[in-house]
């Protein structure tokens, strides 16, 4: 079981930024997410895009938001829980959470702040018979750990940044690397639609376009894909591993059946006070919550952090008198030993 | 001021619409879906309209002269499942007075 004081649902803009909030308020966090790695739409769907509307950047790439704000969260130490989906939620006797994931990773705190954003990221799964029977036993949609491929086979399906990166990637790790894309051309970062290119010269990556994987075949674990090509006969590929790289599409999946207060996919909340649930205890900031004029932007979702965590303090110690301070006064003191504060001004006589 | 144009919708729960479009708004075929609630919030859009999707798939039911499909466009729906010879992506059309009584349906939801 993993304490904390804070459990963070989604690892997106949102719900980084709270983890920094809730540190100056001397408050510990933990987030869950469904990604492999922080950062959610804007790692997810936009990473290489410019955003100009974050306040006093007048353009920042979304990928490098999320490295700044890894940055400054780093200090508070927030614990993560990659991979893996929130799915249950249990209120405990005295008034505390505890949040489950898929793999039965267990959580447990005063309070659950939920920045899902437009819900959990979920493969798209592309329309063959009996895929999901092999997920796990040779199927995976999300490359965790890239060791499980160490010298093993491997099959690619998609034409994006993602098939051609993990393309790129595994070819020093597998024995084998193929890529399966329904057309010749790719759309990806120049460098990287180059690179696969020298790598198919060299004979790193086999590549099958126009192709696609239209079956599995295997006992249970996966020994072979089926690969049709128009107008030519279907031909059967041994591998030990497929994962087709669609993309992901978000859903708001388990969180809907939480007993939340739920309009248009997203959850009310009691935005003149403090962005809280229905359920007392649980509240949800950014993207995923819903009240009169509702703008799912990111500057919006830092706000609504930040008064969040004012109030799952007074919750958590409601007999504690507070001023807020300001950082530029009072420094940021760094869970992990680390200090930052403002230069003392210099005192010295003018002759 | 440019005139208002009539669509024909059909929801992903196959219910056809019938809705009056503005032309003047620099609106595209998926905002427009989304600005009538034609699709439950969250489920189409999920890029902002960049081709990078496939969310906001509609099949073509009448026929309507479109501009030509660009190469974003393309690659997605070379990527996208349950594409027919009549998939377009609904940010890649924006919405012009020759589309009146254009008539379209929204894919399913992937
Ligand atoms: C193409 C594009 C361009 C954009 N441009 C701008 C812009 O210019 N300016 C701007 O302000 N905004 C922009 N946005 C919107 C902005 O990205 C979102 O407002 C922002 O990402 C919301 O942050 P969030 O943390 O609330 O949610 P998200 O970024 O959606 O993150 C939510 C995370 O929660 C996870 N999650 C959800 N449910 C679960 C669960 N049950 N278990 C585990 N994990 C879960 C998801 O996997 C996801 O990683 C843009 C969005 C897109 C797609
Ligand atoms: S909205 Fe994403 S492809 Fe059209």
């Amino acid at each position: 079981m993993i304490h904390t004081d804070i459990i963070i649902i989604g690892a997106g803009p949102t719900g980084l930024f709270a983890v920094f909030e809730a540190g100056l308020l001397k408050l510990k966090c933990h987030l869950i997410d469904a990604l492999p790695a922080p950062g959610g739409q804007c790692a997810e769907i936009y990473p290489k895009k410019p955003i100009y509307d974050i306040p006093a950047y007048p353009e920042v790439l979304a990928g490098d938001l999320v490295d700044n704000l890894m940055k400054q969260i780093a200090p508070f130490e927030p614990g993560f829980t990659l991979g893996e989906r929130a799915e249950t939620i249990d209120k405990q006797e005295d008034g505390t959470f505890v949040v489950t994931t898929n793999k039965g990773t267990k959580h447990h705190a005063p309070i659950v702040a939920i920045a899902g954003g437009l819900g959990s990221f979920e493969p798209r799964k592309p329309p063959i018979d009996n895929l999901e029977a092999y997920e796990d036993n040779g199927v995976a949609y999300m490359i965790k750990d890239p060791e499980i491929y160490r010298d093993k086979r491997v099959v690619i399906a998609g034409g994006g940044d993602s098939a051609l990166d993990w393309s790129i990637f595994l070819t020093d790790v597998a024995s084998e690397v193929t890529l399966v894309h329904r057309r010749n051309e790719f759309r990806g970062a120049l460098d990287s639609v180059d690179k696969v290119q020298e790598l198919k010269d060299a004979g790193k990556i086999r590549l099958i376009t126009p192709a696609e994987v239209t079956g599995i075949i295997g006992d249970g674990q996966v020994e072979g894909v089926v690969i049709s090509k128009k107008d030519e006969e279907d031909i059967v590929l041994e591998t030990d591993y497929f994962i087709p790289l669609f993309g992901l599409s978000p859903k708001l999946g388990p969180i809907a059946n939480w007993g939340l207060e739920i309009e248009k996919n997203a959850i009310k909340v009691n935005n003149a006070l403090d962005y809280q649930t229905n359920i007392p205890g649980i509240y949800a900031i950014g993207d995923v919550n819903i009240y009169p004029g509702k703008l799912k932007l990111i500057l919006c979702g830092f706000h609504e952090a930040t008064l969040m965590c004012q109030s799952a303090y007074q919750r958590i110690y409601p007999n504690k008198r507070y001023v807020m301070k300001y950082t530029t006064v009072s420094g940021v003191d760094g869970f992990d030993g680390s200090k930052k504060e403002a230069p003392k001004s210099v005192i010295k006589t003018i002759d | 001021m440019a005139a208002d144009i009539k669509l024909y919708i059909t929801d992903r729960e196959g219910v056809r619409h019938e809705i009056e479009a503005p032309t003047d708004m620099g609106m595209n075929l998926m905002e427009v879906i989304r600005a009538f609630e034609l699709a439950p919030e969250g489920t189409i859009g999920i890029c902002g309209g960049m081709a990078m999707c496939a969310s906001c798939q509609c099949y073509v039911n009448s026929n309507h002269e479109l501009p030509e499909m660009g190469y974003d466009e393309e690659m997605m729906l070379s990527e996208a499942f349950n594409v027919t010879d009549r998939s377009r992506l609904g940010c890649q059309i924006q919405l012009t007075e020759e589309m009146e009584g254009l008539d379209i349906t929204i894919a399913p939801e992937v």
